[in-house]
């Protein structure tokens, strides 16, 4: 390719942690019910007024900090004008970048195909979400609940330059999102939605000079990691062929919009008809002085995020990298994995049974950490069982596999099923002479050199304790107690 | 019976001793505002079924009053006077008029404005034109023409307004009355139909400042539905008025008050200007100091434009809401589009859709600089100069208008260029958010005329101080109009 490909992302990830809306008193949270979560102010009727939600900017702001933007002495809130069906109030409470945003110029370092890249972040800003629409042959309607919703906007400069890139970034960005405890960033549930920019210019120019860029494409609404990297292909593809045809220079700048079932892009306007969107400062939300010390008091209780956690497995715990990317995946599994270490489990062996058999259950029921019963403490204690010889590790896995599903204690289940492995020597060394004593025709066939009748006597033992017995003691008794006939 | 003529003290008195009960003030008010309906058409809507209250030591209690139709009414009809809110029976009250309720004060109509609070003359509500009950040819100004018109006649001792450029003020003036918007933020705007919120200010229309005071009391409050509310419940403003102004100081502006400023001047401005100076005199003998001081007369006329600018901004943004999809008569229409467009046509006057127009103009990106911007710079300039005004004055006081209330038949809304500034700078009163107040002080033509008495923001108490002295010294204190033969 003669070409080189600058991506720029606007990245709107709801803010799920919060109780109530941005500027309103309704409760934030998913649900299928429509139309459930709304106070007035969320449908615009006359008279209502916003209200900032601390929590929401605390969370912005915890945001900010982590991508290293700066944040603003003051905070503001802009109007943004349009007319649309799902913005009853006819604007949307956002910020624009004057006066500052929650945060304006940071970077971030992100990892890509075992490579580091950093990518700079022009701003972050704090707005409020849209309702929301379905359509119907016979019409549409409209769900307020998400009407309010805090809604975090990323803005990135276009430092990507490929659809790798891009998605790599946003599932870093998901990873901190979910780590600070900011949203659950699930494009499932409609929480992360981005627009991309895609354009292309000849290799080997300066690229930080924009007027070697080339023109500049929007593409709204692509709503799945998934979406963004085909938009970006489909894009930088129908680009190229434009320049192929030599029709490149005839294309003005212009907004797209993805079409997920087409897998294309379809033109929605040219930037001469961009909305004028007529923004100017929110009256009914005085200016916000940030103080220095709620900023510090943030700052200070950062929670710890992918990278810094996965570092502490690989060099305290001694766990591989490849079990640590594992394990800081998604944080609920993270919070599982260091709660049994604060509980006492071994980390090796907490790691082995989480990797292994823990996400491997979830993957085959299909379920997450957060659907399960088991429960960190349920997890040591059975590592324990194991450490300590109580149980053999088969037993252990028929145990976890029913502490899954019934949240009860391994003990528990131990002792219903009478499966306590039993390591009391003499006791084997009674049994191991029985079950000689009823074989003689075997112990001859072992004298005659045949020593593999050992695992039959062996098994012997472990029908008679119903396999309680510890399979390594029994078959050394036997090999010592069978020597002596 | 004829208590609804009497100031609050005096019913309350009344109610106390058992000389009336609550059911016959209502039936006695009720029985006024049919015959103030006939006669001014100042209500939109009746309360017939208005229940009487409890009698307490709450001043308030049982005692009937009237709302400006702007205010959200829970259950009673909302219209903002306008035909796009015609039908609107809100499911919440405004906070000022739940305060209100909460001390036993009884709703007895809701009172006609100009669309909106978007005019000055009350002759845009969507019921028609309201009468001066001092003259019904002539105007009551507006926009809180109804409650102005309905506390002159004596349907009760006093009414809800709001205020965002002159709405409580000027009325008042042109009906004989007191009108008082107390600080910024003092009163809630929940449930207030905005108009221009960085201006808009409730208050209250009454026949004398102790009356003002206590209304006020009762209306005002931190609410958190309202960021811009502060507290003030260690402001007792009616248990403050002891009228002590000795030494007080107080300023009027020359290039506003001096006839010789005004070389057309007719014989009413020439009369109401004269009245002035001799209000001046009774100041001067209550043991005021009073000084005539200059302001930079370019400033003073910028100020009916940057009102213009500021208040059509925020209104266009404000009524964005207004498209009939979630309240509102719903139009037809082949999409959503057209849907809204012909309910807007339809139910907007041609003032208002003027002034969206204007509002519109004004925060577009190429002319907002010049326009909105400047307004906003000069907005701050004139509220500097002011407050400068108050670091030597405890007040500014000056004429209300140019003269009595306007003839409805051959005055128009357009402003005569000479007299722009005085009759509009009761807006810097918005502009700063200070407290200000409008007292009779008066006759010209037989119409009453009013001065108005201006602070600095939170000092409302010295404000209502000087009016209350002042008042006592004239003769005008709690007068029922009798209409001019």
């Amino acid at each position: 390719m003669n070409y080189d490909v600058l991506i720029g992302l606007e990245m709107h990830c709801e803010i799920s942690e919060t109780n109530t809306k941005v500027f309103s008193g309704a409760r934030n949270s998913f649900t299928e019910n429509s139309n459930t979560n709304i106070r007035p102010v969320d449908m615009a009727f006359p008279g209502t007024l916003p209200v900032v939600n601390k929590e929401a900017v605390k969370k912005s702001l915890m945001a900010s900090m982590i991508l290293g933007c700066e944040q603003p002495e003051y905070l503001y809130f802009e109007r943004k004008n349009y007319y649309y069906p799902d913005l009853p109030k006819g604007f949307q409470i956002t910020q624009e970048t004057k006066p500052a945003p929650i945060g304006s110029y940071g970077k971030l370092v992100y990892e890509c195909n075992g490579e580091e890249k950093t990518v700079r972040i022009n701003n972050l800003h704090l707005e409020e979400d849209a309702a929301s629409s379905d359509h119907y042959p016979s019409g549409s309607r409209i769900n307020y609940n998400r009407a309010g919703v805090p809604l975090l906007e990323l803005v990135t400069e276009p430092d990507f330059h490929s659809a790798d890139e891009a998605v790599a970034f946003l599932e870093t960005m998901r990873s901190i999102y979910q780590y600070a405890g900011i949203s659950e960033a699930d494009s499932k549930k409609g929480q992360v939605r981005c627009d991309v920019n895609v354009s292309i210019m000849e290799k080997g120019v300066d690229a930080s000079d924009p007027n070697n860029w080339g023109t500049k494409v929007e593409i709204k609404n692509v709503n799945s990691f998934g979406g963004v990297k085909d938009a970006i292909n489909y894009e930088i593809q129908r680009q190229l062929d434009l320049k192929e045809d030599g029709k490149y220079d005839e294309m003005e700048q212009q907004t797209r919009r993805w079409d997920e079932e087409s897998g294309t892009t379809i033109y929605m306007r040219s930037k001469v008809d961009a909305i004028d969107y007529k923004y100017f400062v929110e009256p009914n939300i005085p200016k916000l002085k940030l103080s220095k010390k709620w900023l510090d008091e943030i700052r200070n209780n950062l929670p710890r995020l992918a990278s810094e956690r996965k570092e502490t497995y690989i060099n305290e715990y001694g766990i591989s990298n490849y079990d640590a990317t594992i394990l800081v995946k998604e944080k609920p599994v993270a919070e599982f994995f260091e709660e049994c270490i604060d509980l006492g489990a071994n980390p090796k062996s907490a790691s082995n049974w989480i990797t292994t058999n823990l996400l491997g259950s979830l993957n085959k029921l299909d379920l997450t950490i957060n659907d399960i019963k088991l429960t960190p403490s349920m997890l040591v204690s059975l590592i324990k069982l194991v450490d300590n010889k109580e149980i053999s590790s088969k037993q252990a896995k028929e145990v976890f596999a029913e502490c899954l599903t019934s949240g009860k204690e391994p003990k528990d289940i131990v002792e219903e099923k009478g499966m306590k492995q039993m390591s009391d020597e003499g006791e084997i060394v009674r049994i191991a002479n029985e079950v000689l004593d009823e074989n003689p025709d075997v112990i001859v066939q072992y004298k005659n050199g045949r020593n593999n009748v050992v695992d039959y006597l062996v098994g012997q033992i472990m029908k008679k304790t119903r396999g309680t017995a510890n399979p390594s003691i029994a078959r050394s008794t036997m090999a010592s107690e069978i020597e002596k006939r | 019976m004829n208590y609804m003529s009497k100031s609050i003290e005096e019913i309350h008195e009344a109610l106390k001793s058992g000389e009336v009960t609550s059911e016959e003030l209502i039936k006695e008010s009720l029985q006024k505002s049919y015959k103030l309906q006939d006669e001014c058409n100042a209500f939109v809507t009746i309360i017939d079924d208005a229940k009487a209250t409890k009698v307490t030591d709450e001043l308030l209690s049982g005692i009937p009053y009237g709302v400006k139709d702007n205010y959200s009414t829970k259950g009673i009809l909302s219209t903002g006077s306008s035909n796009t809110l015609k039908d609107y029976v809100p499911f919440f009250t405004a906070t000022a008029i739940k305060n209100l309720e909460s001390k036993g004060a009884v709703a007895v109509n809701k009172t006609v404005l100009d669309e909106f609070g978007m005019g000055g003359t009350g002759t845009t509500g969507h019921t028609g034109v309201v009468k001066n009950p001092w003259d019904h040819l002539r105007m009551c100004a507006g926009s809180s023409s109804g409650s102005a018109a309905a506390v002159a006649a004596g349907v009760y001792p006093y009414a809800t307004g709001s205020d965002t450029g002159d709405s409580i003020r000027k009325p008042a003036a042109y009906c004989g009355i007191v009108g008082y918007k107390p600080t910024y933020g003092m009163i809630s705007r929940y449930g207030l139909f905005p108009f221009a919120s960085s201006l808009d200010h409730c208050g209250a229309l009454t026949r004398t400042v102790k009356d003002a005071a206590i209304v006020v009391d009762g209306m005002k409050g931190i609410d958190k539905n309202d960021m811009t509310s502060f507290d003030s419940k260690d402001m007792h403003l009616y248990d403050s008025i002891d009228g002590n102004v000795t030494g007080k100081k107080l300023c009027y502006i020359k290039e506003l008050c001096d006839i010789n400023m005004y070389p057309n001047a007719d014989d009413e401005l020439k009369a109401h200007l004269e009245n002035f100076m001799s209000t001046i005199e009774k100041c001067k003998s209550l043991g005021m100091d009073v000084e005539e001081v200059s302001v930079d007369e370019t400033l003073l006329k910028a100020s009916p434009s940057v009102y213009v600018v500021i208040s059509c901004a925020e209104a266009t943004s404000n009524m964005s809401n207004l498209t009939g999809f979630i309240f509102g008569p719903r139009s037809e229409g082949d999409k959503w589009d057209l849907e809204m467009k012909n309910y807007r046509t339809k139910g907007f006057s041609p003032l208002i859709k003027r002034r969206f127009v204007i509002g519109s103009y004004v925060l577009q990106s190429q002319n907002k600089d010049r326009y909105f911007h400047n307004a906003q710079r000069v907005r701050r300039l004139l509220v500097d100069k002011w407050n400068e005004l108050f670091e030597k004055y405890d007040a500014v006081i000056l004429p209300v208008g140019s003269g009595p209330a306007k003839k409805l038949e051959g005055s128009k809304d357009a402003l005569d260029k000479n007299t722009a500034a005085l009759e509009d700078h009761l807006q810097i009163g918005n502009f700063g958010g200070f407290p200000s107040i409008t007292i009779p002080n008066g006759f010209v033509s037989n119409l009453p005329v009013g001065v108005n008495i201006t602070g600095k923001c939170y000092d409302d108490i010295n404000v209502l101080n000087i009016a209350y002295a002042l008042e006592s010294s004239m003769d005008y204190k709690n007068q029922i109009a009798k209409e001019a033969k």
